[in-house]
């Protein structure tokens, strides 16, 4: 019988033996699965003003890619001047004439018209993401749009309550608003700029990211459908000049933009000695802090979750991992032991965990980003994994030894590529995580709930997760400290940034 | 339990670490989102057939039962290519029925759940006693229970010993431990009594979850739990582990997604019947009409397949 003086420690390894590994091979692989629901997609798709699909008159039409394989999927018409002039002379007349006046009550059975109806088109709409963006099927079909039908549910639900809004004070809507958004999460920014704009009472003129332009377009048609009246929502597509043409009008009470820190440093520029007002969503570089008590296994599926998740395509990525000394070494172990069964490939198939690169461009990044961890001396991991010939693609992507010097602990990447820092104590840990420019997120892992407390009101990050990573919800506010922007998407606050008080 | 006990077994549970229930969850949501098609689909339900443990555990077991019961499980099908079980799960008073309807030497083996299953609730003696009767009467491997009740009051020394006495009295025969981790509620504790019971077991034992006489049985949350403490053991020592849920796995879809947990989770060599079993009586005539779907492109009427037990 086993007494305690010969209880094996589970540590204890038998010397002289190899070292154990797990096989995870072929024996059992997964046949192809790929999503085969119509997207419906158009040969060509027009701009969306004043309630119908015109085309441009330059007759300019610029090309949307499939990053999965490098065809193209559609055209997209390319906005001019004047078409801005008449997204916005459109939906200030909608502001004055029809949805300023509506009572809000009307206003929310329109947008639970929309929400309802994404919801009847939403494999549509997961595959047609999918197909645009190259993020996988099952995050198109399980996150991206089920969580834009929820943000215009719940600020259906706010449309006759706005008085409840700011207690003690009135609100009233702005006017018309400028909106640009990127191309990571193209409908659900859609949604979260749209339902909170509209809700409120405002009218919107909205530029999508030029790489990801159709699953706008086709929320355009849903909107048609729900027979909103002309002029309320405008989409307006095309690049940079485009969306400086939105940025810059001189209509928007408002403009809200999403993207990078660069883009909405130019967008503040121009737009300072201005009486309009902004919100700025922009870059992030989050600190995902472990601590020795964590729950590790967690830890590490909160590790993926915060880095691979959508590619790595997110601003609020956990993409510098700070683990606490003594268990780094384990969870760098059981990290690269997950990562071999991360699956990477065609973002249609429903296995696939980590799909394809937004743009060339963004693989360029990605890739010279990753030479320079390379090249500073970091120590660079990835599982082996076989990439589909065409399309572009980058495989999940580790740096250990990484110190905060190094340029890939500082510059956000955006895409699937961690940094593993190390700390000693939860004060060296908080000085690390707010070293940064950005403070959009931040994950904490511990098992001891007064330290969750106690990091979340010291780190300078606008979202502080414990013991999860990438969680969101249209009633909890989204946003940056510091450049990572100001103003909250989402919750109540959310609506304060799209009203005034009265 | 003295103090210098008490604190060595505070420091196994210190090593092991905590588990996050809600990350568990999430974890394992993952799995019933993946797609198995095809062949791949094909591949894994004839897996889980040679992985059952055909089980018929009632006071109303007779000899008849027990040899139908057999019967089902060298052929389970009228599909030759279907392959058998691997084993039976009967009481220690069916053992040596099993055994004559077996034979001798059978390739379908006999599991016995003795130490006063369900409970446990006996002197170590006479569950000891039960142990050996069922060895000596031919069963190739014994389900034990843990002492729950010393696990609960923090006795996990007394807890530890009993499984070693009773690896003891298996003698040649496979031991498989039941945690059942209904009674011990949560993860962090199904953590703890998995390494509790790795640590005394032998290479090749399994530790199971449930005796499948509780309201709650295998999850694929505690299927997890108990996957990633044998892999974590299996790491550090070197010693491979078994592992078999029991209970609640009634429909051939479940049974895939746990085997993905498998895949995922301790790879390519534990997807045998060595090292991975399901506790089951009413899975088997599920993978057997889905593997007949698969090979037909319809489903057969429930009547088509055989009945043999329905206990679980």
């Amino acid at each position: 019988m086993a007494s305690l003086n010969t209880l094996p420690k589970f540590s204890a390894r038998r010397p002289g033996r190899p070292a154990p590994e797990l096989i995870f091979g072929d024996l059992w692989t997964y046949d192809p699965a790929p999503e085969t629901a119509d997207p419906k997609l158009k040969a060509r798709y027009e701009l969306f003003i004043n309630g119908r699909f015109i085309a441009p008159k330059s007759g300019k039409y610029f090309n949307s890619i499939n990053p999965a394989n490098e065809q193209k999927l559609a055209e997209i018409a390319l906005a001019g001047p004047a078409e801005v002039e008449a997204a916005y002379r459109a939906a200030q007349r909608a502001f004055d004439t029809t949805w300023g006046r509506m009572p809000g009550a009307e206003r929310a059975k329109y947008l639970f018209r929309i929400a309802r109806l994404l919801q009847d088109r939403a494999r549509e709409f997961a595959v047609a993401e999918t197909m645009d963006g190259g993020k996988p099927i099952k995050e198109s079909r399980d996150f991206d749009v089920p969580m834009a039908a929820a943000h215009f549910f719940y600020h259906a639900g706010w449309a006759d309550k706005l008085d409840y809004v700011a207690p003690g004070r009135r609100v009233a809507p702005l006017g018309v608003m400028g909106q640009v958004i990127p191309w990571n999460f193209p409908l659900l920014m859609c949604a979260w700029k749209l339902a909170p704009a509209l809700a409120m009472g405002n009218c919107v003129v909205l530029k999508p990211a030029e790489t990801t332009s159709i699953t706008a377009l086709k929320l355009a048609e849903i909107i048609q459908d729900a027979d909103l009246p002309p002029g309320v929502v405008n989409i307006v597509t095309g690049a940079g000049e485009t969306g400086a043409a939105v940025m810059g009008h001189r209509i928007p009470a408002k403009v809200a933009f999403t993207g990078s820190t660069e883009v909405g440093k130019i967008i503040m520029r121009s737009l300072a000695g201005t009486d309009k007002k902004m919100t700025m969503e922009l870059g992030g570089k989050a600190a995902n802090i472990i601590f020795d008590d964590a729950p590790l296994d967690q830890a590490v599926e909160g590790i993926i979750n915060g880095i691979f998740f959508n590619q790595g395509h997110v601003c609020c990525a956990g993409s510098r991992l700070l683990v606490h000394e003594p268990v780094a070494g384990r969870v760098v172990a059981k990290l690269k032991q997950r990562m071999k069964v991360l699956r990477v490939g065609d973002p249609l198939d429903k296995n696939t965990d980590i799909g394809a690169i937004n743009s060339k461009e963004q693989l360029t990044r990605i890739t010279a980003l990753v030479k320079s961890g390379v090249k500073e001396g970091a120590g660079l991991f990835q599982p082996a994994c076989t990439l589909p010939a065409k399309g572009w693609y980058f495989p999940p992507t580790i740096f250990t030894g990484v110190s905060m010097s190094h340029r890939i602990a500082r510059e956000e990447i955006f895409g699937p590529v961690l940094s593993i820092l190390t700390f000693r104590t939860p004060e060296e840990a908080v000085e690390k995580a707010n070293n940064t420019a950005y403070g959009l997120s931040a994950g904490v892992w511990t098992d001891k709930g007064s330290r969750i407390l106690k990091m979340s009101t010291e780190l300078k990050a606008g979202v502080v997760w414990a013991n999860t990573y990438n969680k969101f919800d249209p009633t909890s506010p989204f946003g940056g400290y510091k450049e990572s922007g100001f103003g909250r998407e989402g919750g109540r606050q959310g609506l304060l940034d799209y009203c005034r008080l009265v | 339990m003295n103090a210098g006990q008490s604190a060595s077994f505070r420091r196994l549970f210190d090593e092991v670490g905590p588990v996050d229930a809600v990350g568990i969850e999430e974890r394992v949501a993952k799995y019933t989102t993946r797609s198995i098609k095809k062949s791949a689909k094909l591949w894994g339900l004839r897996t889980a057939v040679t992985m059952v443990d055909l089980t018929t555990l009632e006071g109303k077991d007779t000899p008849g039962k027990v040899a139908s019961l057999c019967q089902k499980a060298v052929h389970p099908s009228d599909d030759p290519t279907v392959p058998p079980v691997a084993a039976v799960c009967v009481y220690p008073a069916m053992v040596r029925h099993a055994r004559r309807a077996l034979g001798p030497g059978a390739k379908v083996r006999i599991a016995s759940v003795a130490t006063a299953f369900p409970s446990g609730q006996t002197a170590l003696v006479t569950r000891l006693a039960e142990v050996r009767r069922a060895v000596a009467d031919g069963a190739d491997e014994i389900d034990m229970v843990i002492n729950r009740g010393a696990f609960l009051a923090g006795e996990f020394a007394k807890v530890q010993d009993e499984i070693a006495a009773v690896v003891a009295a298996c003698g040649e025969a496979t031991l498989k431990v039941i945690l059942e981790v209904s009674e011990l509620e949560t993860y962090d504790k199904i953590r703890a009594a998995s390494f509790l019971a790795m640590s005394v077991i032998r290479p090749g034992d399994f530790i199971k979850t449930s005796t499948g006489k509780t309201t709650l049985n295998a999850t694929l949350g505690n299927n997890q739990v108990m996957l990633e403490a044998i892999r974590d053991f299996y790491l550090a020592t070197g010693t491979a582990i078994a592992m078999k849920p029991a209970g609640g796995i009634r429909s051939a879809k479940q049974a895939l997604q746990f085997l993905i947990a498998v895949k995922e989770t301790l790879g390519d060599a534990w997807l045998n019947n060595k090292r991975y079993r399901f506790g089951a009586s009413s899975l088997l005539n599920d993978l057997l009409r889905q593997i007949e779907k698969e090979r037909t492109g319809a489903y057969q009427a429930p009547y088509y397949f055989s009945e043999a037990a329905e206990s679980y």
